[in-house]
This record gives structure tokens, C-alpha cells and sequence, in this order.
């Protein structure tokens, strides 16, 4: 595969025709919506030091080929649900990133109006039902959807994403004993995507749960599991593809388990990270999706060093773009305030 | 007393006034325990417990999974076999999972127990908005807690109060809801030394004055000094009262106050509806009715959930102009 031919621009949310070895073309397709991920949250770090970004900003840096992979898988009408590291899943859902950083921005045209912020991204035509705050909050609402979309007689599903922490929340456990419970009936079309970064803020999960094996939380729920490299964005591709088709045919929840590390703080604004060693982070970084790719699309011949840097300036350039839309932008009319408080009249019940 | 405490008091700040209380209820008492998420090896989240994984070990402080139905419940649990945990909400608004053991637990069991046991327990953490959070990270949560009989609901607003509420919190024998002024950490203030234990259901007249009454609690407090400056420019002497404590309430400080002033502005964080404003306005009808020369006016934040953008945040919390322009308006003045 010649990096000529390979010109187009990546759109993930056309997922592949069903292939099972993944083409160096549409592997440099997906580096570029790696890099453009990353590009984006390095922007975010900037513009959160800025003081443009407030609030809490959780950056997805080191994580990537999770959701690049898992949303390969993504076909219309399918739904995905998130928490609040959520800017590469709206993103690679197809939103537009001058929207998404204009909603960082706390401007007018951002993706939810301004009112959302970072943790609150929605693209709901895109699929993309939400991120969410509160830990584990979001996991009982993404089995919902899987429920309705069995119920709506529609063959979509829904990826729901949580994290290594989320897991020991009692949500978590309600939620996957309802998954597994209907799945017996195939009224369950869901993908539970278990991001395993191996830390809850600065508790990592052998201080977190004696069960360091976490899929086997699953199986108490009678929910099948695998478990995928997450640094390995094809290993990631792979099992994405035939979990999804699984989901998809049986009606029945399933459970990948993706192990992975965010080389970055929890949050922008955390600078201590006493609960790790920098030889950790050191040691992880060595195995960066990106960097793994870019290896083997050299090594395979897919595309040469030259069409990579192309790819990464490209990425910059886009982020830089929509910066300076965000920047740009208006701030959202005060009157915004009032609205979207009930569905309806929207009625707002108080003074202005 | 904080009187005795003050004789020889050093400045600190919020944050560290905090953790002084807690350290000095340790040292006390082996039954004081911490627990709570990121308390111990990250240090606490907001740095309240920093150092004292370090000094009392993990079994003193304890850092717990992602799980406050669970951590608070079992800390209910202790507390009724006479331990005396204190439970760190990493923010109030994680609390709504663990609300149904404060409530249906901890608030009630010595009742329905006849008496049987006690619940000697602190949940204590940030509580308000103003930093962006939007609207899962954005609540003031004072009315609800302070709705439940069983529960005591504190909030105090100095670096002094902050400390000797802590250790009234934490050698009293009922479930003690510790409301924090988040936005306040870094503020700094005189603390008195030692054991300045601040007596609960004791209101503070944090700025005195003749012709109106600002009742506040929290952060709010600040917001009502500010306004009480602008208003001196009027030539309105205005009087601040800092509530302290929700549950118990110390209606005569605003009875006294307000027999005084003929004026009232309740102000509060919080959504307008059933909030402590409007219990303030209630008792003042009820007690001190033929002393108002005007109907008490509530000053809160707009009936919408916390929005993220900084304009419209702004908007929808409490401003100085209005708790000044309320006052204003009470006393019949132009408002500005
Ligand atoms: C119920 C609740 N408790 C605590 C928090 C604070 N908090 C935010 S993120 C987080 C860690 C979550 O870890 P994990 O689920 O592994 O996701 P990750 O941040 O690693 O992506 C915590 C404790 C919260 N938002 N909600
Ligand atoms: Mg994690």
C-alpha cells in the first residue's frame, strides 16, 4: 500500500466493509484520527493553562486506540455512552472539533451550548448519548438504551464505556446484573468497553479491589469477557469487530476488558502524581498507541516517515483551526441561562 | 471557647484549619479515624488530609474505592460499635449515591433503635459552585440534609470556625453533616491554638450594623460583607449574620437582630425554592413580625442546574449587586 494511495480523508464513522485484517490504508486513516485526537487534548492542556478551558478537563492522551478501535465497530444508529473523558469519543464520532473546543471554551456555538463543558459532551445524531460526571452514573443508562434499541426492534447496540473505577460503584453492579438478567432474553445489545488505565484518580486497582482480575466482575453478572491489549490498535480492532457482530446477533451483553494507561495526569490541573513512579509513566510511553502504530506502518511499507509527519502537521493545523474558532466565538446569550430546563413549554419556574 | 482559643491565635488558612481540627481530635481520640477516596496516598484531592497517611498509617486513614454507598455505610457501621469516623466526600455531589445510608441509616437508627445506639459520625467535603463544574458537580446541598431530623448540618465560612466546628463534629454523638466552602481553601484567617471548639446552633455576627439585616451561610457570608461595604457608601449600615450551623438553627440571633434593624435579606447559593432562605423568612414572620418595616426578601441562584459557561455561571449564582440592591430594596432606596 503506497502512502499515495492513501490521500482521502479518514472518516471513522464509515467503518470498514467487514474485513478482517485490517488494510494499511485504512490504518493510516486511523492514525490520523489518532493524531488529530491527540493534537486536540495537547490544545486542551494549552488552553486549560490559559485559562480559556475551566472547570475539570480530562484528557484521553495514551488511550486512544481504545475508543479509535472500538468505534471501527460503530455502525448507524448505534449508541455510544461515555464518562467524562469524552472528548475523543465525540470527536471520532464525527463532531465537529471547532464545536467541541468552542464547548471548552464555554462559547455559543460549542457542542451543548456552552452549558456542558467538558465532562458533558452530546453528539446525539452522531450517537454520541453523553458524558458524564459522576462515576459510574452513566453505566445503568447505556443498558437502558440497549434495552429500547432490542425493544424498538432496531439491530443496533450500544457501546458503553466505563473505567477501572467505575467498576466498584454499586451503579456498576446494578446495572450489570440487569445487562446479564435480559441479555437471557436477547433484549441486551450491549458492548461493555472497560477502559482499564489502571488508576481511579491516584488509586490504582490493586488499591482498589481484591479482585485485580476485573472481567471476572463480569461473569458474576453471567456476562461474557475478553480481555484486549489497548495500546495495539489492530488487537483492539479485532476484538471490537467480532464483539460488536456478537452483541449485535445475540441480543446479549458482552464485556472487553482493554488494558491501556494515561500518560497523562488525571485531571489538567493535577500536577502532584505521588501515587505513581515517572519510570512507570516512562515505561508505558514506550508502548504509546501512536507510537506503535507509526512503527508498523513503516516497518509494513503502508506509509513512509515523511506521510506520517504530514498526517501530524495536518492534525496540529485542524486543532489550531478550531482554536481559533473557539476563541472567536461569542459566549452564549445570558438568556441560555433559562432554557432547556424542562422538555416542552420550557417553562423556567423562578425569576430572571 | 474560640474566645479563649483566639487569646493566642495564628493566621491560616481554611485548608489548613481544617486538617489542624481533625489532627487534634486524632491525637485525642484512637477512635477517630479517616476515610474516604485519595485521603491518604494522593494526599486528598483538595489537600485537606495531606501528610496524615504519613502520620497515622492506613489504618487510621483509609483510602476507599469508588464506592460511597458502600464506605459510607460501613463507616455508619463503625460508628455504631463506637468508632468515630470521619468520612471525606471528595465533593457533596458524589454524596447523593451515599444518601440513602445518611438518611435511611445513619439519620434515623438511633430512633427506630429506641435509643439502643448512636451514630458518632463526620461527612465532611466541599459543598457549592463557582469554579465551572456545571451541573453534576454543582449543588448546595444544606436544605436537603438539613431537612432530616437526626442529622446536625454545619457550614462554616472563617478558617476559625472551620477548625472548632471540625472537633465539635467530631466529639458529638449524632451524624454531623460538614459542609465546606469549597472556593474558601486558600483563604486564610486567624485560628485560635489548641482546643477552640466552636459551639453548634450559635449564629456569628460577622459584621455589625443598625439598619438592615444580611443572613448568609458559607461562602455567601463574603459575598454579604462585600455587599455590606457598598451599601456603607449609601450610608446603610448594614448588619451580617453568619448562620454557622443549618440544623441546629439559632433563630434568636435573627430575631435579635432583625428587632433591631426592622430589615431582612436571607441570601443563598442554593436554588430559591424550599431552601434555608426561606426557613429564614418563615421564622422571622413568625417571631419577629411587628418589628419588619418591609417583607424579607430571599437572594439565591437561578432555578436551572449549574451551567458550565462562565458568563452564564455568573448569572445564575448570587451577586453582590443584587444582595446590595435587595437590601435597597427593603429599605425602600434606589436601587443600582
Ligand atoms: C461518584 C463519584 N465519586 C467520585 C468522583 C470523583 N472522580 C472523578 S474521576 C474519578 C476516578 C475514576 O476512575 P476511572 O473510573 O478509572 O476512570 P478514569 O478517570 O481512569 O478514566 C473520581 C474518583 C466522581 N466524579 N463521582
Ligand atoms: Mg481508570
Amino acid at each position: 500500500m503506497s502512502a499515495a494511495e492513501n490521500e482521502k480523508n479518514g472518516d471513522v464513522q464509515s467503518a470498514s466493509e467487514g474485513a478482517v485484517a485490517t488494510s494499511g490504508d485504512r490504518l493510516v486513516d486511523l492514525y490520523r484520527e489518532m493524531v488529530l485526537v491527540r493534537a486536540f487534548e495537547d490544545a486542551c492542556q494549552r488552553g486549560f493553562r490559559q485559562g480559556k478551558i475551566g472547570g475539570y478537563l480530562h484528557l484521553y492522551t495514551g488511550q486512544e486506540a481504545v475508543a479509535t478501535g472500538f468505534l471501527e465497530a460503530f455502525r448507524e444508529g448505534d449508541r455510544v455512552i461515555t464518562a467524562y473523558r469524552d472528548h475523543a469519543h465525540a470527536l471520532l464520532l464525527g463532531a465537529d472539533p471547532n464545536e467541541v473546543m468552542a464547548e471548552l471554551y464555554g462559547r455559543g456555538p460549542g457542542l451543548v451550548k456552552g452549558k456542558g463543558g467538558s465532562m458533558h459532551l452530546f453528539d446525539v445524531e452522531n450517537g454520541l448519548m453523553g458524558g458524564y460526571g459522576i462515576v459510574g452514573g452513566h453505566i445503568p443508562l447505556g443498558v437502558g438504551f440497549a434495552y429500547a434499541q432490542r425493544y424498538q426492534e432496531t439491530d443496533h447496540i450500544t457501546q458503553l464505556y466505563l473505567g477501572d473505577g467505575a467498576i466498584n460503584n454499586g451503579a456498576f453492579h446494578e446495572a450489570a446484573n440487569l445487562a446479564g438478567l435480559w441479555g437471557n432474553d436477547g433484549m441486551c445489545p450491549c458492548l461493555f468497553i472497560l477502559e482499564n488505565n489502571q488508576y481511579g484518580m491516584g488509586t490504582s486497582v490493586e488499591r482498589a479491589t481484591a479482585q485485580t482480575d476485573l472481567t471476572v466482575k463480569f461473569d458474576a453478572h453471567g456476562i461474557e469477557h475478553e480481555k484486549v491489549d489497548g495500546m495495539d490498535l489492530e488487537a483492539v480492532i479485532e476484538v471490537a469487530e467480532r464483539a460488536a457482530e456478537h452483541v449485535r446477533e445475540t441480543g446479549k451483553p458482552y464485556a472487553v476488558e482493554a488494558m491501556t494507561y494515561r500518560t497523562v495526569p488525571h485531571g489538567a490541573a493535577d500536577f502532584f502524581e505521588k501515587y505513581r513512579t515517572k519510570e512507570e509513566i516512562e515505561k508505558w510511553r514506550e508502548r504509546d498507541p501512536i507510537g506503535l502504530l507509526e512503527k508498523k506502518l513503516i516497518e509494513s511499507g503502508a506509509a513512509e516517515e515523511e506521510k506520517l509527519d504530514e498526517i501530524k502537521d495536518e492534525a496540529k493545523e485542524r486543532t489550531n483551526e478550531a482554536v481559533k474558532f473557539a476563541d472567536e466565538a461569542e459566549q452564549p446569550p445570558i438568556e441560555e441561562l433559562y432554557t432547556d430546563v424542562y422538555a416542552g413549554e420550557d417553562e423556567y419556574m423562578g425569576e430572571k | 471557647m474560640a474566645e479563649n482559643g483566639k487569646a493566642n491565635a495564628e493566621t491560616k488558612t481554611y485548608r489548613e484549619a481544617l486538617r489542624e481540627g481533625m489532627v487534634h481530635e486524632m491525637e485525642n481520640d484512637e477512635s477517630v479515624v479517616l476515610m474516604g477516596e485519595d485521603i491518604g496516598v494522593y494526599g486528598g484531592t483538595h489537600l485537606i488530609t495531606d501528610g496524615l497517611y504519613d502520620q497515622y498509617g492506613p489504618k487510621r486513614v483509609m483510602d476507599t474505592p469508588i464506592s460511597e454507598g458502600g464506605f459510607t455505610g460501613a463507616a455508619i457501621g463503625m460508628a455504631m460499635l463506637g468508632m468515630r469516623p470521619v468520612v471525606e466526600m471528595m465533593t457533596w455531589n458524589f454524596s447523593f449515591l451515599a444518601s440513602d445510608q445518611i438518611i435511611q441509616n445513619a439519620a434515623k437508627v438511633r430512633y427506630f433503635s429506641g435509643g439502643q445506639v448512636k451514630v458518632p459520625l463526620v461527612i465532611r467535603g466541599p459543598n457549592g459552585g463557582g469554579v465551572q463544574l456545571s451541573a453534576q458537580h454543582t449543588h448546595s446541598l444544606e436544605n436537603m440534609y438539613g431537612h432530616f431530623p437526626g442529622l446536625k448540618v454545619v457550614s462554616p465560612v472563617t478558617p476559625n470556625d472551620a477548625k472548632g466546628m471540625m472537633i465539635t463534629a467530631i466529639r458529638d454523638d449524632n451524624p454531623v453533616i460538614f459542609l465546606e466552602a469549597g472556593a474558601l481553601y486558600g483563604t486564610k484567617g486567624e485560628v485560635g491554638e489548641g482546643d477552640n471548639a466552636v459551639e453548634f446552633g450559635k449564629a456569628r455576627i460577622a459584621r455589625e450594623g443598625t439598619d438592615v439585616t444580611l443572613i448568609a451561610y458559607g461562602r455567601q457570608v463574603n459575598l454579604c460583607l462585600r455587599a455590606a461595604d457598598a451599601l456603607e457608601e449609601d450610608g446603610v449600615k448594614a448588619e451580617v449574620i453568619d448562620l454557622r450551623s443549618i440544623r441546629p438553627f439559632d433563630e434568636d440571633a435573627l430575631v435579635e437582630s432583625v428587632k433591631k434593624t426592622h430589615r431582612a435579606v436571607a441570601v443563598q447559593e442554593q436554588w430559591r425554592w424550599f431552601g434555608v432562605a426561606s426557613e429564614v423568612a418563615a421564622i422571622i414572620q413568625d417571631r419577629a413580625f411587628d418589628y419588619l418595616d418591609a417583607p424579607v426578601i430571599r437572594v439565591s441562584g437561578a432555578e436551572v442546574p449549574a451551567p458550565y459557561a462562565r458568563n452564564l455561571e455568573i448569572e445564575a449564582f448570587p451577586s453582590e449587586k443584587q444582595v446590595a440592591n435587595a437590601a435597597r430594596r427593603v429599605m425602600y432606596m434606589e436601587e443600582k
